[in-house]
């Protein structure tokens, strides 16, 4: 499990912000009481998890409380572990693959790292023994193109690609003929970045999405949000207006090497039951991990 | 859902106090937990939040508050004051070398925007009559330098490489001098994007800051960043002393409440702000909008600001004397509806005020052709017609309608319009009504 290590590393940051923070929470406070609960309820919006959110975990907290008589205040935390993985592992966190090709597209807003994920994925299945073709539908930020071909040279994946500025649903089209021609078991497509308040692009999306519907109706369809783990609340923001665009399975979340904790994801599985499945955690090809709720809880609560 | 704006919850938070007379401490307490969640939802960062509220609690607490008949109203003209004093508050301009060229170096996490920025910043410099030089120095990531040259050949700017050196401080240095010798006035050098705690990829930029010695360091930061912006700021603020900060995403909905954090912890100005795709797309930063949309209450100052600025105010008392007199033509109707065009398109201009929903005007059309349409009939009108001293007859609305492209019911439909404009200004100043009148003095907009 060298990547369950790198997990805990990368989020070692993550667990000493909100298990000292917890830790020193708790200590300052001996007993349970009110002030103690809101003193923790700052400890999870801190990590990003939200008001909402928030309130709603420490309310469940201090029903566990008061329903096992909890008094002091350092049970709370095994208490705390258990509802943050409750709200994380309902819910499929399993990558589909069905069909073939299987369907992995990647959406999101612009420099949360969808090229560099599908580069990552691409590898990790092609070390798999997959054969994967890449779709380079992100054909309207200048380079994005040349950036996933090198990843695709990297990997060793096929790639279908067209010019700068070409119809993005063209694309996906080829890349599904490229990948059915070639017996491909997954179709990895990159799509631009776009803001979800952007009425035109999210509709050039469900275009896309529609085209991959239509043509591979037996395909299982994995359509992965990509969450910058530095985002703030307006990832709710952005996982309800692109699942009203394309039928979202599940967040890639990237870039929890940093400080960032990535709290936000608590949020979205709470409002809208979008499940994580991959988790990057580094700068490397090697560096994306599925999912692992328990793991990911434990490592940012300090919890062996 | 928690978009809500802050207003509204601090309405409803005093609204229960309504029949009580004074507001007590606690009912101000409740009031300062809104204030404090708002900020909250809005990823301004908890730390900073404190210290906020702890200000605006202790200016609230005076008699400002606890005094007025509107609590709200002043609860938020507070938050607003001092969210704007925490900003800066004036718009900041960036460094500009009194010896060229004027180093301008960029920086910022991964996907932030830095390349995107340096374009658009060059363009904006360019459009300013300065000579900038782009200078390619991501060399991590797969076709960053081909980005910044197709961004650079869109906007007509040179950008200066040097093929497969991975030597940025090299590369940064030499462009500088490729600046010198080719009268390039800024130079503009964009770096890869990094984790603020990568300590070796910290160290290149310093190196390069050494070397080439930049008048201006620009923090890149994504708007929709959250608590976790001060560590970003403050790393990047320590390790290079940056000058100012980039905003960019800012066309997208969040509140952006990572300005507020990143000022508080570097006190370094916010200098642009990214708010499109279009590489013409960075505006100058403007701190008091930023509070009211963190407010979530609407660019109001924007709104009052372009009322301002388009109204004249001697001629709104011209047309107050037309009214009265009766003497109100096509030409006033005319200056009338061009001030209001003044303030920027009807969808705009909505979306500015408190309160409107920008979601459920999605779809709604605001037609600012329809004013270009009466505009042009107007102006397809002889100066007789528009002063009222001929009758427009049918033959004239032919010619009207053809000289102005539109159609005979359009000219029909404003004629219209007009008349009974007049019938109404007619009644406001006949008999009884001049004291109605006299109230509606200061009304600027009689339509």
């Amino acid at each position: 499990m060298a990547l369950f290590e790198k997990l805990k590393e990368s989020l070692s940051k993550t667990k000493e912000s909100i298990n000292s923070r917890f830790e020193a929470v708790v200590k300052s406070f001996k007993k349970v009481d009110e002030e103690l609960f809101e003193e923790l309820e700052e400890v999870l919006i801190t990590a990003d998890l939200g008001v909402q959110t928030s309130m709603d975990i420490i309310d469940r907290l201090k029903d566990a409380a008061k329903e096992k008589k909890i008094t002091e205040s350092e049970e709370l935390k095994a208490e705390l572990n258990s509802i943050l993985v409750n709200i994380l592992s309902t819910g499929d966190n399993t990558v589909r693959l069905e069909g073939t090709p299987a369907v992995i597209m990647v959406i999101g807003v612009n420099g949360v790292g969808k090229t560099t994920s599908i580069g990552k994925i691409a590898n990790m299945y092609i070390k798999q023994g997959k054969k994967v073709v890449m779709a380079a539908a992100d054909t309207f930020r200048a380079g994005a193109i040349e950036q996933l071909d090198v990843w695709a040279n990297r990997v060793g994946a096929d790639i279908v690609k067209q010019q700068e500025g070409s119809d993005p649903a063209a694309v996906i089209y080829d890349g599904i003929n490229a990948a059915r021609n070639r017996k491909a078991d997954i179709l990895l497509c990159d799509t631009a970045g776009r803001l979800h308040n952007k009425k035109n692009l999210m509709d050039e999306l469900k275009k896309i999405y529609r085209i991959l519907d239509r043509e591979l109706p037996n395909s299982s369809k994995e359509v992965l949000l990509v969450l910058d783990a530095t985002t703030g609340q307006n990832a709710v923001q952005q996982a309800k207006l692109f699942k009203e665009a394309a039928d979202i399975t599940g967040i890639v979340l990237t870039k929890l090497d940093g400080t960032a904790k990535g709290g936000i994801v608590f949020a979205i599985k709470n409002e809208y039951n979008i499940p994580v499945k991959f988790v990057g955690v580094g700068e490397t090809a090697d560096d994306i991990m599925e999912f692992d709720p328990v793991e990911f809880v434990n490592a940012i609560t300090g919890t062996d | 859902m928690a978009f809500e704006s802050l207003a509204d919850k601090l309405q409803s938070t005093f609204k229960k106090l309504r029949g009580k007379g004074k507001v007590s401490e606690k009912d101000l307490k409740d009031a300062m937990r809104e204030v404090k969640l708002a900020l909250l939802e809005a990823d301004v960062n908890f730390k900073v939040v404190k210290d906020f509220i702890k200000t605006v609690s202790e200016r609230a607490v005076g008699a400002e508050v606890m005094e007025s008949l509107t609590p709200a109203q002043q609860v938020i003209k507070i938050v607003n004051e001092e969210l704007v004093r925490l900003m800066g508050e004036k718009e900041e301009k960036i460094n500009i070398s009194s010896n060229p060229p004027t180093v301008i170096m960029m920086a910022g996490l991964q996907g932030a925007g830095k390349t995107t920025t340096s374009g658009k910043l060059g363009g904006l410099l360019k459009k300013q009559g300065k000579k900038p030089l782009l200078c390619a120095c991501d060399v991590y990531r797969p076709a960053a330098i081909k980005q910044l040259q197709v961004v650079g050949s869109q906007l007509e700017l040179p950008v200066f490489t040097i093929d497969g050196s991975r030597d940025v401080v090299d590369i940064s240095k030499k462009a500088v001098e490729y600046a010198k010798l080719h009268a390039n006035d800024v130079v503009i050098i964009d770096t890869a994007g990094r984790l603020h705690i990568d300590e070796v990829l910290m160290d290149e930029l310093k190196n390069i800051k050494n070397e080439v010695n930049p008048d201006e360091i620009l923090l890149v930061i994504d708007a929709m960043t959250g608590q976790d912006a001060v560590n970003v700021a403050e790393s990047f603020n320590k390790e290079l002393e940056i000058d100012g900060v980039v905003l960019t995403k800012l066309d997208g909905d969040t509140r952006g409440g990572a300005a507020i954090s990143v000022r508080a912890v570097t006190n370094k100005p916010i200098k642009f702000c990214g708010m499109g795709e279009k590489l013409t797309d960075l505006d100058v930063f403007h701190p008091d909008r930023m509070a009211s949309r963190i407010l979530g209450m609407g660019d109001v100052l924007s709104l009052i600001e372009k009322a301002e600025q388009a109204i004249d105010e001697k001629k709104a008392i011209e047309l107050e004397k037309k009214m009265r007199t009766q003497t109100f033509t096509y030409s006033d109707f005319l200056d009338q509806m061009n001030q209001m065009k003044n303030m920027g398109p009807l969808g705009q201009l909505v979306k500015m005020i408190p309160g409107v929903n920008a979601k459920a005007l999605e779809g709604i059309d605001f037609d600012d052709k329809r004013f270009t349409h009466i505009e042009a009939i107007i102006q397809s009108m002889t100066a007789d017609e528009r002063e009222n001293k001929v009758k427009i007859s049918p033959k004239r609305k032919e010619r009207i309608a053809k000289g102005s492209g539109t159609s005979l019911n359009e000219v029909n439909s404003l004629l219209k319009q007009f008349e009974q404009m007049q019938k109404m200004m007619k009644q406001f100043s006949g008999g009884k009504a001049n004291k109605k009148l006299a109230r509606f003095g200061k009304m600027k907009f009689p339509m």
